[in-house]
Formats: structure tokens, sequence, C-alpha cells
């Protein structure tokens, strides 16, 4: 058959967010553009409001440890049964949003398409959209872990409902996040108008992508890579908007880079390490590598205690051979993550 | 492992194009039929055309047969029961149009499915019946005499008589999720499929535990051999049969591990009569394979995806397949 039904991976975006934040009003907005694309959408609440396409799925959220040993290898039931089933319409839809509860912790979504062979074999994880509320998400940050949560594990953020605050507030706001995910895409949006370009098809965690599309991702700094959709030009955009710098005591992130090339054997055992005992406070990680007398560079993810990882394409001439890894996470053990990377230098 | 010296029957194969993921495969006194993920059913009669039946409107999510009739239920929340004749009739519609998950047939005929928790239970004497699970029903099966339901969930099963509503459900308990479930024919055991790569076995006169691990991946599988005494799985680049001879089921024994492959076991039937199992394979091999030595028989060579149906009529003399692919075909061993 020329075209296998089961060749290409239907890409499923997690759409997060607080309550109230927007969630319902992207994915309404995701629907009802005309781009040609029919979505499977799998919502959490069925039928509360009204979802206009012909394939919504109502799911339970139904969270499950896995047998193995590791306390935060969480994964959703539900969406094994939900995506399985989908799958027996392939061709009928292009791709998959899952909406979570606000309540959500976008973990156990993630790891689901770790977890699940099956899964894994048909559908790939696209990216983690987070849409937050410009007024509110710094009181949630304070009191919703939650909210903490679903910004840190986010692939794109929509930070929304900017008109219903004034500029100075938007730029701590801005600042804010940025203490907690510096590498996420972020646009400024009313009633999260972004172009869907932005939003959808991102393969955020698809290994090659990270390194073709976003060379910059582990770049350090608080400026990079933003973009603002603000209804009226207001002659911000693009600009680095004076960030502050802020900490935040809960949530950080790490970069960490060498240009000593790495040993295999040390890098493996240690990072399976750092994950099996750090893992329940490490959200993601991602890592470019340059290992030693390898021609190849060595790409990885990994979501709380579960890692993923391949040899990418051949190191061009022109690129610096060096390695490069993120962690975003709480309370990071940061200088005993630095001590244990800088000793896995071949 | 099948090498160019492995004896052949695939050329007694005739091939059948489904034109959409065969989900199931299953004969009834007319013939073969296929289960097609989108809509439809396949009827295979003699050497006539194939017929396509719509039964469902969406995807077929479950399927299960007594060889008088197939039963289905849809992501429409329909259950619907298909004669050899190609009549359908609905059985039952979901009141608020949920998925149908699992269905099941008992030996009188009875009917269980269920949708999302809830499981139901239209017997010949009355019903729906309704039990709702503590979580997601994972599986369905009746025990050997019909009577009793096997309702597969996480953390463990529950063991339902529909037809005696004051008699509280039991509850085997094993942490993680199951998602599907087999009676042993002899009523003894309760095997279940775990979320992870694993089966999990009570024998249901102490409810003893068994854990049977090993496997490469989730088992998706199981068939009881002939003699009801052995459990062939999918889920590893081989054959897998657990030994339910003796007192104390397979504890403590190792299961026989036959025909070696490339890739994992995807499916598996067991022949009606004899000791001989039929493998499908991931890379859209099928295996015909006499348990006792290992002897294998080609019935389909590698192509394409994986194997997702498997079926052996009623007298053991044909077995039919299907692909995730679309490509199905009956093997003619007569």
């Amino acid at each position: 058959m020329a075209d296998p039904i089961t060749s290409d991976k239907v890409p499923v975006t997690v759409l997060t967010g607080y309550l109230g934040a927007g969630k319902t009003t992207l994915l309404n907005r995701i629907l009802s553009e005309p781009h040609g694309r029919k979505y499977a959408v799998i919502i959490n609440e069925f039928g509360e409001i009204g979802i206009d396409s012909d394939l919504v799925v109502g799911a339970d959220e139904e969270i499950f440890e896995m047998n193995n040993g590791c306390i935060c290898c969480t994964v959703r039931g539900d969406l094994i049964r939900i995506i399985g089933g989908l799958m027996r319409r392939k061709g009928k839809f292009d791709a998959i949003i899952v909406e979570t509860t606000g309540l959500a912790d976008p973990a156990p979504v993630a790891q689901t398409f770790f977890v699940d062979q099956e899964i894994g074999r048909k559908a790939k994880l696209d990216a983690v959209v987070t849409v937050a509320d410009a007024k509110w998400l710094r009181d949630r940050l304070r009191d919703a872990p939650e909210a903490k949560n679903q910004i840190a594990f986010a692939d794109v953020i929509l930070l929304n409902k900017t008109d219903l605050v004034g500029d100075a507030d938007l730029r701590e706001i801005e600042a804010r996040i940025r203490a907690i995910n510096p590498y996420a895409t972020l646009h400024l949006t009313q009633r999260c108008a972004v172009p869907l370009a932005e939003v959808l098809h991102r393969n955020a965690f698809d290994l090659d992508r990270i390194l073709e599309v976003e060379p910059q991702f582990l770049e350090a700094g608080d400026s990079h890579d933003h973009h603002h959709h603000r209804d009226h030009a207001d002659g911000h955009n693009h600009s680095h908007r004076g960030l502050r710098h802020y900490h935040d005591e809960d949530m950080q992130s790490l970069s960490l880079r060498t240009d000593r090339a790495l040993d295999p054997e040390k890098f493996f055992p240690w990072i399976q390490n750092l994950v099996a005992q750090e893992g329940q406070n490490i959200l993601r990680t991602k890592g470019i590598l340059a290992f030693k007398d390898d021609p190849r560079r060595f790409a990885f993810q990994g979501v709380h205690m579960m890692l993923d990882g391949d040899h990418q394409r051949d190191w061009r001439e022109s690129e610096k051979r060096e390695s490069r890894i993120i962690f975003i996470g709480r309370a990071l053990p940061e200088s005993m993550i630095r001590k244990g990377f800088e000793e896995c230098a071949a | 492992m099948a090498t160019t010296d492995t004896p052949s029957v695939a050329d007694r194969t005739r091939h059948i194009a489904a034109g959409a993921p065969v989900v199931g495969a299953y004969f009834l006194k007319s013939g073969a039929v296929f289960v097609l993920g989108d809509e439809a059913l396949l009827f295979v009669t003699g050497n006539a055309e194939p017929r396509r039946v719509v039964v469902h409107d969406g995807a077929i999510l479950t399927a299960a047969s007594d060889r008088e009739r197939i039963v289905t239920g849809g992501d429409d929340g329909k259950v619907v029961a298909a004669k050899p004749d190609m009549t359908t009739t609905t059985i039952a519609v979901d009141p608020k149009h949920r998925w149908i998950d699992h269905v099941a047939i008992a030996p009188d005929g009875a009917v269980a499915w269920s949708a999302g928790r809830d499981a139901y239970v239209q017997s010949r004497s009355g019903g729906p019946h309704k039990l709702e699970a503590p979580s997601t029903v994972g599986g369905l099966a009746f025990a050997p005499k019909g009577r009793r339901l096997a309702i597969a969930h996480y953390n463990g099963v529950t063991l339902w008589f529909p037809n005696a509503p004051d008699a509280a459900p039991e509850r085997l308990e094993w942490k993680g999720s199951h998602v599907g479930v087999i009676f042993s024919p002899d009523g003894r055991y309760l095997v279940t499929a775990m979320q992870e790569p694993a089966l999990h076995g009570w024998r249901l006169t102490d409810g003893k535990h068994m854990r049977m691990s090993g496997y490469a991946t989730k088992v998706q599988a199981m068939a009881w051999t002939a003699d009801g005494k052995g459990l062939a799985t999918s889920g590893a680049p081989q054959l897998v049969v657990w030994s339910f001879h003796g007192k104390d089921g397979p504890m403590g024994k190792e299961p026989r591990v036959l025909v070696p492959a490339e890739h994992q076991v995807s499916t598996v039937a067991c022949h009606p009569q004899k000791d001989v199992i039929a493998a499908g394979y991931e890379d859209g091999l099928v295996l015909l394979v006499r348990a006792t030595d290992g002897a294998e028989v080609l019935a389909r060579r590698p192509a394409g995806s994986p194997v997702s149906a498997l079926a052996w009529n009623a007298k053991g003399t044909a077995v039919a397949f299907g692909t995730e692919e679309g490509d199905a075909g009956i093997v003619d061993l007569a």
C-alpha cells in the first residue's frame, strides 16, 4: 500500500491554563479559523461549553502511578484509552488537542507519551501550550502551585487579557514568567488572538526540531523569543521591555554548557541517577550533547524521571561543538548539578 | 524463527483489501468477518465479493463473538449485534452517547458492555443490569458458565453476578492499571493484562496472586490453547505460552518461549482442537506454531504493518488475518 495508515504520527497539543485564563477561547479560535485542518478535541468537562468540532471527546483525567517503583511516574489512563480509540478513525482528523482542567499538572499528560508504546507509536506530543491571565497570574503564582507548574512546563505561553493591566504591570508579569521558564515562546494576547502557527504544529518535543529550529533555545537571558500580539501598536513590540530580573523562590531554571567533549560512559549514569533522585523536582530537561570521538550530535529531553534521547545529524563544520543542557524545576541543587555535569567531561 | 526453509501455506491465501484498519477477525457460520476500525464489518462468504456492512456511526472500538454473532461497541455509544445473514440489531444505546469501550458475550447469549466506569449486562431474562466500577473499565470477561462477569479497572478486578442484585460484587485487588481480562476455560484462574508489560493472575479458589512478567511491551492479546491449559500471549519477540497444568498454574514455572523473531508478537489465536497457535507479528508475519515442539509453518510473509487480528474457523481448517494497514486474508488449510 503506497500510503500506510500507520506511517505518520498524529501531533497532540496539550492546552493548559489556570481557571478562567482563556483556554476555551483559544480552543474555539483554533477550531473556527479557516485552516482546513480537522482537530479531534479531548476536553475535561463534557458538554460544558459549546465546542465547535465534530470530534469532541469527554475525558475524566484519571491519573495513575505506573508500577515501576517511580513515584512521580504518573500517566493519564483515560488518554491512553481515548487516543487509542481515536486512532481507529485515523485519517478523519489531522491532529489532537487535549484540554486539561485548570488545576491539572501537565506532567502526567506528557508522561503518557513516554510510557505507553502503543500511543508513542501512533501519536506524538507536539507542545504544551499554557494560557495565563495577565491580571491574575501574579497572585496565582503565589497561591496556586498548579499555575506555576503550568508555566514551568510550557513550550508556548499565551499571556492573555493584556488589556486588563498596564504596561508596568505587564513587564513585571513577564519577568516573573521568565524567572520560572525562560525558554518558552511567550505571546502577549487579548482574547487569545495569536497566529495559530505559533500554537500548533510546534514540534516542541521533537528532538530534531530542538536542534534545527530553535538553536538558541539554551541561550541565557530573559529577552529572547518575545512575540507580542497586542491589538494596538504600542511601540514595544520585540523590544526587551526593560524586564527586571526576578528570582522565583520555588521554581527555577538552570542552564549549563561546556565545550569539553563529554564521555557517554560518565554522562548517562550521571543523568539517569540525577533524574532518579531529583526527578520529582525536575519538571523538564533538554540537552544537546557533544560526545568524545562522536561525529554526531546527541539530543535528549526529559519529563521528571523519564528521559528520551537519540543521535541526530553530524556536527557541522561551522558549528561550535559544545554540550548544553537545561533544567526547569523546583529547588534545583545547582552546585551539585554543575559539579556533576563538569565531571562528565571525557 | 522463520527462514526460507520454513514450510509455507502462504500461497493458499485469499487476499482481501479491507480498506480500513482491521481491528478484529471472526468466523461465523457464513464465513470470515473482519471488524474494521472505521465503522463497518466486512463479510466474506464463500468465493463471493466481500460485503461491507456499516454497523456504527463512527469508529468500532471493541468486538466479541460467540460464532453465532458478532457484537460491537462504537464511539457512537451503540452496542450492535450482527448475524451471519448480515442483519444487525442495536442492543443498546448509551444515554449519554459515551464511547462503548468493551463488550463480551456469555455462553447463554448475555451481552456485557462498558462505557466509562459503568458496566452493563443484558441477559436473556432481563436487564440491562448496571454496575459502576471504581474507575474506568479496562476489560470485560464472562466466566465460563456465563453467570459471573469480571470487570477489570485500576487496582484490580471486580467480580459481579449481574442476575443476583443482592450479592455484593467481589473485589480482587492488585495495584496498577488492568487493561484486559480473561478467565481460564476451567474457571479456576483469572488473568489480567497490565499497563506495564506484565500479566497478573489470581487463583480464584483462594485468591492467590500470580505475576507473569518479562514482556517487552504491553500484552494486547491473550488466548487459551485448545486443551485450556496454555495461555498464549503477545507482547514479546517470542510467542510466550504460560502453562496452567497442575494445581499451581504458572506459579514458579517458566513459560514456554517459542519461535523467537526479530519483531514482537502483536496478536495470537489458538486452534480450536489442536495444539497449534497462530501468531501475528509487528512486521506483518504470521506463523502457525505447534506448541509441543515449536514446529512452525509460514502463513504470511512479513509485509507492511502489524498484524492486528487473527482467527481460526470452528473446524480449524482456515485462519483469517488482518493488519493495521487494512490488508486482510484467509489462509485455507483444508
